[in-house]
């Protein structure tokens, strides 16, 4: 579904991605890992159209991503690590115009909308000032509002950020179902349980380039535990990036 | 241009804009209250046309026939307010700035001065105190008692009692004067002669008829006749204030659109807009359009006021009125674009806009008319597109310039727009950092 080809970005003097390839399928979940400063959050923005790569292409189903005004992009979800939400608007009022963003109008956007608070579950709040939310709730509606144009591939920075246990079981739920229903989702976090519960490969970023791409077992199996059992991704993660400090 | 999201970004700032009351409340109640406040203020009254008059005291410490009419003078006089209080009293009535000047005419006031009048005699000295915060007021009282001193000591000088005494008595003098030359002693004598009989014939018919007004008077009258839209409208000081007003406040809010811009940079909301396919000058356009629909709506709204409670007109076009708005509401949401363009965090981009906005609307005549400014800064405010701004919403309103006024200020205003967009256009940061 999404294929990404020797992506390079740099910045001044500073290579912040340099040549980053992998690719997400239909129905299935790539858990993008990394550091502080590995690239990740700048692969995404590539992937997302944000930032233009300065080599390397994105493919979607095999055509090229390019402009700011590809159609193709429509195809692509981003649901960013910020809370990326007017609080003085209601929940459908914030809908309205992302949906609008991408000229939905009318009774299609009504029922974008319906789909994707559901989806959340946030049907009952909807016509509630979004300030009134709780973390949580902003975290679910910050999801919905990057699914509304049903695109095929999701791109999910850190989006259980700050959230309650409740809530971020919440939205694995929602991952699964999405996943269930054929949606590519690249997902980007420092919390390791949720990449070993949800991801079905597993890209390991570091100095801005992939170190390791694998299933999680496949990673697992790269490191000897004392005893002969299953090393943690975490154990697998430092054992990959060091452990030094890299803020 | 991608139509649909184009309308949902205007519409969503709107419904920003309105749901924030303290906005609502800067941006359309706060200047309607202040415009009507420099209205009252510079106005005279609105159409009442009868101008304020100067608190004056006047202390009259000779109490001669010419002080006396001197202080008559002042009283009848349409600019003076007068008070005659004691001399102490006037200090600290000027000390306190509830007088703006106090006269004193002192003892021998009125002697002295006709003697001057005709000759090199010592010349009285007619104190003004005067409180230093006041300087305009000083010069018309000196201005305006010039002329009640001239008119009293002439009047009494061909038509006194003091006056035939004086001369009486100066004319001895003269002809036995040996430090004069005799041309000149006989010159003054043939004049001073004239005079004395001028009396004695005019007391000779002052029984039969009419007195006649005697002594120096204005050797003219005024017609004052206000140049504005026509000779039956009255200057209405409450166009120009909610001109002004308006287009401050409006600047404000533009200058705040623009810091929340920024805001919303760091809030990771553009980054979503972004991941849209639309391009970024249409995200650009968007805010463009929702300013420049706010700040119209400010303007008419604040005019609108003026209309129904101050009874404001517009004198000139219509269509001029409405053109120089829309620019205006262009300029003003383009000068936001360029403040979210150039403002490096939400913080500096609010204190610096503030005094960017405080300074275009005080050189830009918002606060008071630019005619008060010395030429080269009436030169230099040019620049200023408030100026053109007020000045042309003045020249639609009481001035009652037609459409061909209109012409110039939107030229201007759109040229300032077209200058701010296409900065903000080259320098906006999409991404934090």
């Amino acid at each position: 579904m999404l294929t990404i080809q020797h992506l390079r970005k740099s910045f001044g003097p500073l290579v912040a991605v340099d040549d980053v390839s992998f690719g997400v399928e239909r129905g299935t979940l790539v858990g993008l890992l990394g550091p502080n400063g590995a690239g990740k959050t700048t692969t995404v923005s590539m992937i997302a159209g944000l930032t233009t790569p300065d080599k390397g292409d994105v493919l979607v189903e095999g055509a090229r991503l390019s402009g700011d005004t590809d159609p193709k992009k429509r195809r692509i979800g981003l649901v960013p690590q910020d809370l990326a939400l007017y609080e003085e608007l209601s929940a459908r009022a914030n809908l309205r115009f992302f949906g609008a963003l991408y000229s939905l109008s009318g009774g299609a956007l009504d029922k974008a909308i319906g789909n994707a608070v559901d989806l959340v579950g946030l049907s009952d709040r909807v016509n509630d000032r979004v300030a009134t939310y709780s973390g949580g709730m902003k975290r679910r509606l910050n999801l919905a509002a990057g699914l509304l144009h049903d695109p095929d591939v999701l791109l999910l920075d850190e989006p259980t950020v700050g959230v309650d246990p409740q809530s971020r079981n919440a939205i694995f739920d929602n991952l699964e179902t999405l996943k269930a229903r054929g949606k590519a989702l690249i997902y980007t976090t420092h919390y390791m349980e949720e990449v070993e519960r949800l991801a079905d490969r597993i890209v390991v970023m570091d100095h801005g380039r992939v170190i390791a791409e694998d299933t999680l077992e496949g990673l697992q199996s790269r490191v000897a535990v004392v005893g002969g059992g299953k090393a943690t991704l975490e154990s697998v993660f430092l054992t990959l990036t060091g452990r030094s400090l890299r803020d | 241009m991608a139509v649909i999201p184009l309308l949902a970004m205007v519409r969503k700032d709107l419904q920003l804009f309105f749901s924030d009351r303290r906005s609502v409340i800067v941006s359309f109640v706060v200047p309607i209250a202040i415009a009507s406040f420099f209205g009252a203020v510079f106005s005279g009254g609105g159409q009442n046309r009868e101008p304020a008059r100067i608190a004056v005291s006047i202390v009259d410490q000779d109490e001669s026939a010419i002080s006396k009419a001197i202080v008559s003078g002042a009283e009848s006089d349409k600019n003076l307010k007068v008070s005659k209080p004691a001399i102490d009293e006037a200090r600290e009535a000027v000390k306190k700035g509830n007088t703006a000047v106090a006269v004193v005419i002192p003892k021998g006031f009125g002697e002295l001065s006709g003697q001057a009048f005709f000759g090199d005699g010592e010349k009285p000295v007619l104190t003004l105190l005067h409180d230093p915060s006041k300087s305009t007021e000083l010069a018309m009282v000196r201005g305006v008692m010039t002329q009640h001193v001239m008119e009293a000591v002439s009047q009494e000088m061909f038509g006194g009692d003091q006056g035939r005494k004086l001369i009486e008595k100066t004319l001895p003098q003269i002809e036995s004067s040996t430090s004069m030359a005799p041309d000149q002693k006989r010159l003054l004598v043939d004049m001073l002669s004239s005079v004395q009989k001028f009396y004695k014939d005019d007391s000779a018919t002052a029984t039969t008829e009419k007195p006649r007004r005697r002594g120096l008077t204005m050797p003219y009258t005024v017609d004052e006749e206000a140049m504005t839209a026509g000779s039956n409208i009255a200057y209405n000081g409450y166009a120009h204030s909610f001109a002004g007003m308006a287009i401050q406040f409006l600047l404000f809010a533009m200058a705040n659109i623009g810091v929340e811009m920024l805001l919303e940079r760091q809030r990771g909301l553009w980054s979503r807009l972004r991941s849209a396919p639309i391009a970024k000058v249409t995200l650009l356009a968007g805010k463009a359009v929702s300013g420049a629909v706010i700040s119209l709506m400010i303007l008419l709204v604040s005019f609108g006021f003026a209309m129904i409670v101050f009874g404001v007109r517009i004198q000139g076009s219509a269509a001029g009125f409405l053109g120089i708005s829309i620019a205006c509401a262009l300029m003003a949401s383009t000068f936001g674009l360029l403040v979210a363009a150039l403002g490096n965090s939400p913080a500096t981009a609010r204190g610096v806009t503030t005094l960017a906005v405080l300074m275009m609307v005080m050189l830009g005549g918002a606060w008071v008319p630019t005619f008060i400014f010395p030429a080269w800064l009436q030169q230099f405010t040019l620049i200023v597109p408030v100026r053109w701004a007020v000045d042309g919403l003045d020249a639609m309103t009481w001035r009652g310039i037609g459409l061909s006024g209109a012409l110039m200020p939107v030229a201007v205003l759109l040229a300032f727009a077209a200058a701010f967009w296409t900065i903000a256009a080259s320098r906006f940061r999409w991404t934090e950092g």
